[in-house]
C-alpha cells in the first residue's frame, strides 16, 4: 500500500514547521515499507498536539484521553496481539499525567511501540513547562522560570526494564525511519523518544542541530555503554545528544506470558458448575 | 417456623469466616436455607470478628437481632454477644455461663493447629443443638477435603465434651451452594459472555477479582490486575475495542479514579461493565463495612451527558442473572453498564439457586454496507460495532466530539448530531429495558403502605414487609429508571417509606425527580445492615 493511503481526509491543523509532520510522514512511510495494511495497525493517542495524529492517519485509531494512551494500547494488544499497536504520546501526556503507565508498560514488556513526541512543552494548552523542559523554563504557568529540574526519560526507561530504547529528532527523517522500523519490528516494549520541534512554543532546533549525533559502532545490547550514552545528555545542559537505537534486548513479552494457554473456547457452563460444586 | 441464628466470634486471624461457613455446611446438610453475616474490621490480626449464621425454612437474605447460640473464642465475644444466648465458649480462654469447652487444651492434647479451636467449638455446638455427629463429620469432609481427618477428630472431641440443650430438627431438603454476591457476580459475568476482567484490589470488590482469577485458571478468561484504577478502566476499554467482552470492579475511591474513563466510554461508545461495590465514605471511610451512599455518584459519574445502565441486584440470584445481562446490555447498546453492589450483598454468603446455563439474549447482528463508519447514524442511535481488523476498513474511536467515521469535529451541526445520537440511544435503551422485569414487588399486593428500597436492603425489607403486611417495591434497574413499571407497582399505595443505607436519601431524591414523593424515610449509616428486629421497630415507628 502506498504511503499516501495512510493519510486520512481530516484537515490538518498543526502549525507550519511543527515537528509532528515529520513524525506522521515517517510512520506512514515505515508502515508502507513494512507492507502493513491500515486495518492491521492501530494508532493510540492521548490528548495534545501530538495526539491529532490519530485523526490524521487512515489506520485504525483510538483517540483516548490525556495521559492514558498506554493502558489503552496495552488492552488492545492483549485483546488482539495480531494488531500492530503504535502509541503516540506527548511529553506532558506520558511523563506527567500518565507516567505510571509508561513505567509499567516498560516493566511488563508490552509488545507495543510508544513514540513520545517530546517538544518539551505543553503545546495544545499553549505553552506550559513539562517534565523535560530545560531548567528555569519560563512558560505560562511559570513566568519566573521553573523551580525544578528535568527528568531524563531514556534513563528512566532503562531503569524500568524497557527492552528497546531509542531517540530520534524531528529534523532527521532518515534516522527516524530506521529507528521506527526497528521499534515496530522489536518484539516487546519499544520506547522511542523523538525530540520534536514545537515551532510555536519551544523551538529548540538550533540547539538540537548543533548537538545531536549518531554514535558509531555502538552495540545496543551492551547495557553499560547504552547507559553511558543515555546519560551523556540530561535534558538540562548543552551536552552531546546521541540518536538512534540506544538499547535493545530480547525478553518474553507481557502478551506472551499472559496469553499462554489462553486460546480456545470458554466452557462457561463448566466453569460455573465447577464453582458451585465446591460450595 | 424453624429459624435459628448462631454467632461465632473471636479475633481476626482466628478463621471466623471459615468457621461460619462450616456451621453453614452443617445446617445446610440439615436442610435449611442459610445466610451469613460476617463482621470484621479492616485489619489482619487482633480486633473483633464475628459471623452470624442464620438458618430458616425459606430463602433469606438478612439477619435477626439476637442469636440463639453464641460460640465464643474470646472474652469479647462473650461480653458482646453472649448475654441471653446459649453460650459455648473456650473455657481456657474466657469466662462465661453456658457450655465451657477446654478447646485450647484439646488442641494441645491432639497436636492440632491453634486456628482449629473453632472446629472444637463447632463440634460442641452440634452436640448442644442435637445435631447428629454424622452430619458434623460430613460437613467437615466437604469443607476441608484432604485435611478432614484431623478436623473431624478435633470436632468430635468438642462434641463429646458438650451436652445437648436443644434440637434443631432435620428437614428433607437438599443443601444449596452458599454463594456470596461477589461469587454470583463473577459467575454471572462469565455466563453473560465475559472474556476479561480487569481490577485493582479494593474492599469490598476484591473478592470478585480473587474469585475470577481462580476461576480463570486453565481457561481462556483473562484476569488482569494493573497499576491503578485509571489503568484498569482504560485498559478495559482497549480490550473492548479489540473485541473482548470486559468488566472492571472497584469501590469508592477506586471508582473516583475511573470516572474520566467512564466518560471516555460514554463518548467513544465503547462497551464495558463496571462493578461498583459500595462501602461507607467519604474517602477511605470504613473499608470493611457497607453503605448505599454512592447511588447518586454512580448515576452521574463522568463529565458530560451520555446514557448508561445502572443495575442494583438485591439477592445473590439477581446478582448472577443481572451480571450476565449486564454484559449483554453493554454490548447491545455500546454503553457503560454498572452493577451497583455493596459489602452486604457482595461478601455475605447465602444459599443460592442458580442455573449454570442461564440464557442471555444474543446481541442482534447487523452488517454494515459500504465503507465502515464506527458512529454511523442509525434511527435508534446504535451504530454497527466491529473490532478491528475489518477488511478494507478502519475502525476509529474518539474521545473528542466526532463525526460518523470517528474524526474530531467542532462543527456546530455535527456536535448537535453527536449529542442527539446519544439522546436517541438513551431513548432506545429505555424502550428496550421495558422488556425486562426491572423491579421486584414483595409483601402484600394490596397493602396501602409500601417500603421502597434498592439493592442489598431488599431482603430485610421483604421480610419486614411480610411480617407487617406491607408492600415492598424494589427497583433493580435504577437507570434508565423504570418509571412505567414503578408506577404500576404503586397502584393502591397511599404511603411510601423509603429505606436506604445512606444519610441524605439518594433513592428518595431519585424518585422525587420523577415526581414520586415519599412520606417517610428510614436511614442507616452504621456500616452494618438493617437487622430485622431493628428495622421492624423503625418501620413501626414511622407508621405511627
Ligand atoms: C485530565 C486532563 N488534564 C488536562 C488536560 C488539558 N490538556 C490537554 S493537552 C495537555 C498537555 C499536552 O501536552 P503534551 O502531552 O506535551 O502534548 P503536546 O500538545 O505538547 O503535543 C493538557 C494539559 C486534559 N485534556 N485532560
Ligand atoms: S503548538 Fe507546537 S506542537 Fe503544537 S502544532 Fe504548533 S508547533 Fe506543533
Ligand atoms: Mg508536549
Amino acid at each position: 500500500m502506498k504511503g499516501a493511503e495512510f493519510i486520512s481526509h481530516a484537515q490538518n491543523t498543526w502549525c507550519p514547521g511543527c515537528g509532528n509532520f515529520v513524525i506522521q510522514h515517517t510512520i506512514k512511510d515505515v508502515l508502507s515499507g513494512l507492507g502493513k495494511l491500515p486495518e492491521e495497525v492501530v494508532i493510540v493517542s492521548g490528548i495534545g498536539c501530538h495526539a491529532k495524529i490519530a485523526d490524521y492517519m487512515q489506520t485504525n485509531s483510538f483517540y483516548a484521553i490525556h495521559g492514558r494512551g498506554i493502558p489503552v494500547a496495552t488492552g488492545i494488544h492483549l485483546g488482539n496481539p495480531q494488531l500492530t499497536v503504535i502509541c503516540s504520546a506527548g511529553d506532558g501526556d506520558a511523563y506527567a499525567e500518565g507516567l505510571d503507565h509508561l513505567i509499567f508498560a516498560a516493566k511488563r514488556n508490552v509488545d507495543i511501540t510508544v513514540i513520545i513526541h517530546d517538544n518539551r512543552v505543553y503545546g495544545l494548552t499553549t505553552g506550559q513547562y513539562t517534565p523535560t523542559s530545560p531548567p528555569g523554563f519560563a512558560g505560562k504557568s511559570t513566568p519566573e522560570g521553573t523551580h525544578e529540574d528535568p527528568i531524563n526519560p531514556p534513563d528512566l526507561m532503562l531503569a524500568s526494564g524497557a527492552t528497546f530504547i531509542a531517540r530520534s529528532y524531528s529534523r532527521d527523517k532518515k534516522g527516524m525511519a530506521e529507528v521506527l522500523k526497528r521499534a515496530i519490528l522489536h518484539k516487546g516494549f519499544s520506547f522511542v523518544e523523538v525530540l520534536q520541534v514545537c515551532a510555536s512554543f519551544y523551538d529548540a532546533h538550533a540547539c538540537y542541530d548543533e548537538h545531536v549525533y549518531t554514535p558509531e559502532g555502538h552495540d545496543p545490547a551492551n547495557r553499560d555503554s547504552a547507559e553511558r550514552l543515555i546519560r551523556e545528555w540530561n535534558y538540562a545542559g548543552e551536552g552531546a545528544i546521541p540518536l538512534g537505537v540506544l538499547y535493545e534486548r530480547d525478553a518474553p513479552t507481557f502478551g506472551e506470558r499472559v496469553l499462554a494457554g489462553k486460546e480456545g473456547e470458554i466452557d462457561r457452563t463448566g466453569i460455573i458448575e465447577r464453582a458451585i460444586g465446591k460450595r | 417456623m424453624n429459624d435459628y441464628s448462631i454467632c461465632i466470634g473471636g479475633q481476626a486471624g482466628e478463621g471466623i469466616n471459615k468457621a461460619g461457613l462450616l456451621i453453614g455446611r452443617v445446617l445446610g446438610l440439615l436442610g435449611y436455607h442459610l445466610y451469613m453475616y460476617y463482621d470484621y474490621p479492616s485489619l489482619i490480626r487482633g480486633g473483633h470478628n464475628f459471623a452470624i449464621l442464620r438458618a430458616a425454612e425459606d430463602t433469606i437474605g438478612a439477619i435477626q437481632g439476637k442469636p440463639e447460640i453464641v460460640c465464643a473464642l474470646d472474652q469479647e465475644t462473650v461480653n458482646r454477644h453472649g448475654n441471653g444466648s446459649l453460650l459455648i465458649y473456650d473455657s481456657d480462654d474466657c469466662k462465661g455461663e453456658g457450655i465451657g469447652i477446654p478447646a485450647t487444651t484439646i488442641i494441645r492434647e491432639e497436636g492440632g493447629a491453634p486456628i482449629a479451636r473453632n472446629t472444637v467449638l463447632i463440634g460442641a455446638f452440634c452436640r448442644a443443638a442435637g445435631i447428629p455427629p454424622e452430619i458434623l463429620k460430613e460437613a467437615i469432609q466437604k469443607e476441608f477435603g484432604g485435611r478432614a481427618d484431623e478436623n473431624q477428630r478435633l470436632a468430635l472431641r468438642g462434641y463429646h465434651a458438650a451436652e445437648e440443650r436443644m434440637q434443631i430438627p432435620i428437614r428433607t431438603h437438599d443443601p444449596l451452594p452458599m454463594l456470596a454476591g461477589n461469587d454470583a457476580i463473577a459467575l454471572g459475568l462469565i455466563r453473560g459472555g465475559l472474556d476479561a476482567y480487569v481490577s485493582y484490589p479494593m474492599t469490598p470488590s476484591s473478592s470478585i477479582l480473587h474469585t475470577m482469577a481462580d476461576l480463570a485458571q486453565n481457561t481462556p478468561v483473562l484476569v488482569i490486575h494493573p497499576e491503578n484504577e485509571i489503568a484498569v478502566i482504560t485498559m478495559a476499554l482497549g480490550l473492548s475495542y479489540a473485541g473482548k467482552r470486559v468488566a472492571v470492579g472497584t469501590s469508592g475511591g477506586g471508582f473516583c479514579l475511573m470516572t474520566e474513563g467512564v466518560s471516555l466510554a460514554g463518548m467513544a461508545e465503547q462497551p464495558v461493565v463496571i462493578v461498583m461495590a459500595m462501602r461507607p465514605g467519604p474517602s477511605t471511610g470504613m473499608p470493611t463495612y457497607s453503605s448505599q451512599g454512592d447511588l447518586g455518584f454512580v448515576l452521574h459519574a463522568g463529565h458530560g451527558e451520555f446514557p448508561r445502565i445502572v443495575i442494583a441486584p438485591g439477592t445473590t440470584e439477581e446478582a448472577y442473572e443481572w451480571s450476565a445481562r449486564a454484559v449483554h446490555l453493554a454490548w447491545q447498546f455500546q454503553v457503560p453498564v454498572f452493577v451497583l453492589s455493596d459489602k452486604n450483598l457482595g461478601e455475605h454468603p447465602k444459599s443460592t439457586s442458580i442455573d449454570p446455563a442461564f440464557a442471555v439474549p444474543i446481541a442482534s447482528i447487523r452488517s454494515p454496507r459500504g465503507t465502515y463508519a464506527r458512529y454511523c447514524n442509525m434511527p435508534d442511535g446504535i451504530s454497527f460495532f466491529y473490532p478491528p481488523p475489518l477488511s478494507g476498513n478502519v475502525v476509529k474511536v474518539n474521545s473528542y466530539t466526532h463525526d460518523d467515521v470517528g474524526i474530531t469535529t467542532e462543527d456546530p451541526d455535527l456536535a448537535a448530531a453527536s449529542a442527539v445520537k446519544q439522546i436517541r440511544k438513551g431513548a432506545t435503551i429505555e424502550n428496550e429495558m421495558a422488556y425486562y422485569g426491572c423491579l421486584r414487588v414483595d409483601g402484600r399486593e394490596d397493602a396501602p403502605v409500601a417500603l421502597i428500597c434498592f439493592g442489598s436492603t431488599g431482603e430485610a425489607c421483604r421480610e419486614i414487609g411480610e411480617r407487617l403486611s406491607l408492600k415492598v417495591i424494589r427497583p433493580i434497574v435504577l437507570a434508565p429508571f423504570p418509571l412505567a413499571q414503578f408506577s404500576d407497582a404503586l397502584a393502591g399505595v397511599e404511603r411510601m417509606i423509603v429505606v436506604e443505607e445512606n444519610a441524605t436519601g439518594q433513592l428518595d431524591s431519585l424518585l422525587r425527580g420523577y415526581g414520586i414523593v415519599s412520606d417517610r424515610r428510614i436511614a442507616n449509616v452504621s456500616g452494618r445492615p438493617f437487622f430485622l428486629d431493628e428495622l421492624e421497630l423503625k418501620v413501626r415507628g414511622v407508621m405511627q
